[in-house]
């Protein structure tokens, strides 16, 4: 990768929400949002993004790909203060009521004109091979550790273990108090809703530090799994299956939060993708604990997901 | 030039030459008038316009704070939807057509459009077909509400709206390709003896190569619409994979068809750029002919970039490096644009006459849709920003400060010509300076949304994105009031003011056949062709 990416990365402070190199986004937030929204950014953020940027995430991909959304800002950045420049320049320099005079004779210049045709093409090829470096990367779902078939529904998310969590299937839906205050009129604060639209009620459970596949497909209509942390988003598409990997830097363990992102009817906006990341052992340890609970197949414990139960009753419904 | 003579002739007698036009309700129903047309064309789009604004203004009052206050999730959908499909159909394209009615036989030294009455026909479909669409709020399952780009199979799950939207579309479609035709045909057979095609104005260039793009691409969406409708009523399978279909296939017609409608929605906005910046520069345009080509190349490319709006949807790696890089190359022409019209202001005359306002609004917003744009075009980014905010900031950008403030530099630009009057130029100023400054209150934090990770599409959303979305309804709710002084300006210099001259904007250097005329043009613009150099 890059050494200028690189740098990107290396230069960040531990915190997530580390601030340094945002110092040109922090000035054109200014400049936007006047002063009304000053506090934009010092509310928590669902995610490791500082609130007006892309978040730095908890996986390679990631991070990479905060890298060269860095590289590619302050590249148009670069192009920007060039051609504005000039665009200024000309708008205060050459006023009619300063007595400018047209120059009437500049009517085309082939050298200029071939300059300004390469030059562009020469930065666009800089974007373009980290980008292409890095789609190759993405695309490799060779030797995961984990694989996960996540179905998408009207709405909600089915999770589907493969491999040695065989077995172990749960639906995972928005949390009761957010679907509470979310109703019209409900007359409930949302800011008293922890993690408002952002809490389900059975998380995807994944190790750190293990490459985990997700298999992506739909019964319905189109979704698409959305985790801003991971740097990570699919179409879960009816009859399509659709792959993609993370692999959460270790260290890293916690909650991370994402929400649907295709239009997938009314309560689009109500079906939050939430990955509990936890430590291999612990990974372990929660398998194992599932997969006792699916021997007592009669008699689900309580502490079990809900839909393990609904899974067994459904006929209609596949199970892997 | 040449066609003084010409004009002379018919500028005191030209109400004798709307002799054979009706009057009254008839003058506009039977019109075969391209200024009349065109200005059925305007005023249709401007009441778009203000019907497609509304509804953003309901999608910024629902979003104004966390937690549903005023709108169910389903209607907040029909109005995503809804917004969309009558700003793109409704406001743009016949802001577009209207212009190019008023301007394309004025500038090419003709009397009228070469098929008067289709032209008739063109645009007496679109209110119908607006009726249709907007009447299917009060159907059974309300509005489509499946977004803009009705993919299947979510749209199919519309209620009674469903066959509604569809003829609707057709009816669109079957108008724009109408409207084409006869750009196309004009341009080609009535352009005054000497005008070769490189002499042509600029506005009449981009709309020549617009109009090649909607033949092109009107048919495929129409296509795409009736394999919807089979789908719904006759139990074909072309969408639904039960079935054998393939829902990603829609997606891939629909953008084969959506992205060319980009820049249909563009390329136009390009051609009034490129008429406002030379006579406020006192200048004339830098590179006028590689302007020509850098259109043509976009048109071109527009073509073979569509799978740039499906990366996540799963694609070839071979595909997602293909739709990258020729998504890439657009930046290539486009630049070439925004340099060429920057060297046409440098070492130019400048004067700020609301025209030149907008169009310099227009070089610097646009670059900004241009820059997220090529950020967007990177695969793997496009894998974060992919429908978020980020993406609805992009195309605002391209569209609001692009193709409106392109049509409205546009209506300031001609209107003198049209009603004969100047209108009130400290009112124009104020409407200008209003929506420049709040356009960007209104999308700018959309960016710092989109990239903290909002979806786009949401009714509600988590509490961390409250202020941005705060100062985005502010900006919202103010940028839509301040559109009523645009209607004031034109009400106003509809009725009266101070008279234009034949030249309208004396002390810079307007080019072309249009100025030759008087203000307000004769009832037919050029009965005797003028001569070109």
């Amino acid at each position: 990768m890059s050494a200028s990416r690189a740098s990107h990365i290396d230069s960040r402070s531990d915190t997530p929400r580390g601030l340094s190199n945002n110092l040109g986004l922090k000035a054109l937030a200014a400049v936007a949002a006047c002063s009304v929204a000053a506090s934009a950014g010092a509310q928590m953020s669902p995610n490791t993004s500082n609130g007006y940027n892309l978040p730095f995430g908890v996986t390679e991909l990631s991070h990479d790909i905060y890298g060269l959304h860095m590289e590619a800002f302050w590249i148009c950045v670069g192009i920007a203060v060039v051609v504005f420049g000039a665009m200024i320049y000309s708008l205060v320099k050459f006023r009619h009521s300063q007595g400018a005079v047209a120059d009437t004779t500049m009517l085309h210049s082939t050298k200029v004109e071939i300059i300004w045709t390469i030059v562009p093409v020469v930065i666009l090829v800089v974007m373009a091979i980290p980008a292409a470096e890095l789609i190759l990367k993405m695309e490799d779902m060779r030797n995961a550790d984990l694989s996960v078939r996540v179905t998408g529904y009207q709405w909600k998310w089915q999770y589907q273990y493969m491999g040695a969590a065989d077995g172990i299937s749960f639906f995972s839906t928005l949390k009761q108090d957010s679907n509470f205050a979310r109703q019209l009129h409900s007359g409930i604060d949302p800011k008293t809703v922890p993690n408002y639209l952002l809490d389900v009620d059975h998380p995807l459970v994944v190790p750190s530090g293990t490459k985990v596949r997700i298999i992506l497909t739909s019964q319905d209509v189109i979704h698409a799994w959305y985790v801003p942390d991971f740097g990570i988003k699919r179409s879960a598409i009816p009859g399509f299956i659709n792959e993609l990997w993370f692999k959460v830097d270790p260290g890293k363990e916690g909650i991370y939060r994402g929400q649907c992102a295709a239009l997938c009817g009314r309560d689009h906006g109500f079906m939050p993708v939430v990955v509990d990341v936890r430590t291999p052992d612990d990974f372990k340890k929660w398998v194992e604990e599932q997969k006792a609970a699916l021997k007592q197949a009669s008699t689900p414990p309580a502490d079990a997901p809900r839909s393990a139960q609904v899974l067994n009753q459904s006929p209609d419904l596949e199970r892997h | 030039m040449a066609q003084d003579l010409a004009h002379d002739a018919h500028a005191d007698s030209h109400d004798d030459h709307g002799d054979h036009a009706p009057t009254g309700i008839k003058r506009w129903l039977f019109s075969t008038n391209h200024k009349d047309i065109g200005t059925m064309y305007l005023v249709f789009s401007l009441i778009m316009f203000f019907i497609g604004g509304s509804m953003a203004m309901i999608i910024r009052a629902e979003l104004f704070q966390p937690g549903l206050q005023l709108v169910d999730p389903g209607f907040f959908n029909e109005m995503t939807t809804m917004h969309a499909l009558i700003m793109i159909f409704g406001a743009v394209m016949p802001g577009f057509v209207g212009l190019a009615n008023w301007m394309i036989p004025m500038q090419l030294g003709a009397p009228d459009m070469a098929l008067p009455r289709l032209n008739n026909l063109s645009f007496w479909i679109l209110p119908f077909a607006f009726t249709l669409l907007l009447s299917s709020l009060f159907m059974p399952g309300g509005a489509p509400a499946a977004g803009w780009t009705m993919y299947p199979p979510l749209v199919l799950q519309t209620g009674d709206a469903m066959p509604m939207l569809i003829f609707a579309v057709h009816l669109m479609g079957a108008s724009s390709i109408m409207g084409a035709i006869n750009v196309v045909v004009t341009i080609m057979n009535m352009r005054a003896p000497g005008m070769t095609l490189l002499k042509m104005p600029l506005f009449c260039w981009s709309w020549l190569i617009t109009a090649y793009l909607l033949i092109a691409v009107m048919p495929v969406l129409a296509g795409a619409v009736t394999m919807l409708l089979t789908d719904h009523f006759f139990k074909t399978s072309f969408f639904n994979p039960a079935g054998g279909g393939d829902p990603l296939m829609f997606e891939h017609v629909f953008w084969f068809f959506g992205h060319p409608e980009v820049y249909i929605m563009i390329l136009p906005a390009f051609g009034i750029i490129s008429e406002i910046i030379p006579t406020f520069s006192r200048k004339p345009l830098f590179g006028a002919t590689s302007m020509i080509y850098a259109v043509a190349s976009i048109a071109f490319l527009s073509f073979i970039v569509w799978g740039h709006h499906m990366f996540v949807d799963g694609m070839p790696m071979a595909a997602q490096l293909f739709f990258m890089m020729s998504t890439m190359l657009i930046a290539v022409p486009t630049g070439v644009k925004v340099f060429n019209w920057t060297a046409t202001m440098w070492r130019g005359s400048l004067s700020f006459e609301p025209p030149m306002l907008f169009a310099i609004a227009f070089l610097f917003l646009f670059s900004i849709g241009g820059f997220s744009g090529l950020m967007l075009a990177l695969v793997p980014v496009d894998f974060q920003y992919n429908n978020t905010y980020f993406v609805v900031a992009h195309f605002h950008y391209v569209l609001v400060p692009g193709a409106i403030f392109g049509i409205m530099a546009a209506v300031y630009y001609w209107l003198p010509k049209w009603t004969g009057h100047m209108y009130n130029m400290a009112l124009a100023k104020t409407h200008f300076w209003m929506s420049a400054i709040f356009v960007n209150v209104l999308f700018f934090p959309q960016h710092f949304l989109g990239l903290a990770g909002m979806p786009r599409r949401i009714p509600d959303y988590a509490v961390q994105f409250t202020d941005w979305n705060m100062v985005s309804s502010i900006g919202g709710f103010v940028f839509g009031a301040s559109q009523i002084l645009f209607v004031i300006v034109i009400v106003q210099c509809v009725r009266g003011g101070k008279k234009a001259t034949a030249e309208v904007w004396d002390g810079a250097t307007p080019t072309g056949l249009e100025w030759t005329l008087p203000s307000p043009p004769p009832f037919h613009s050029f009965t005797v062709a003028p001569e070109v150099k």
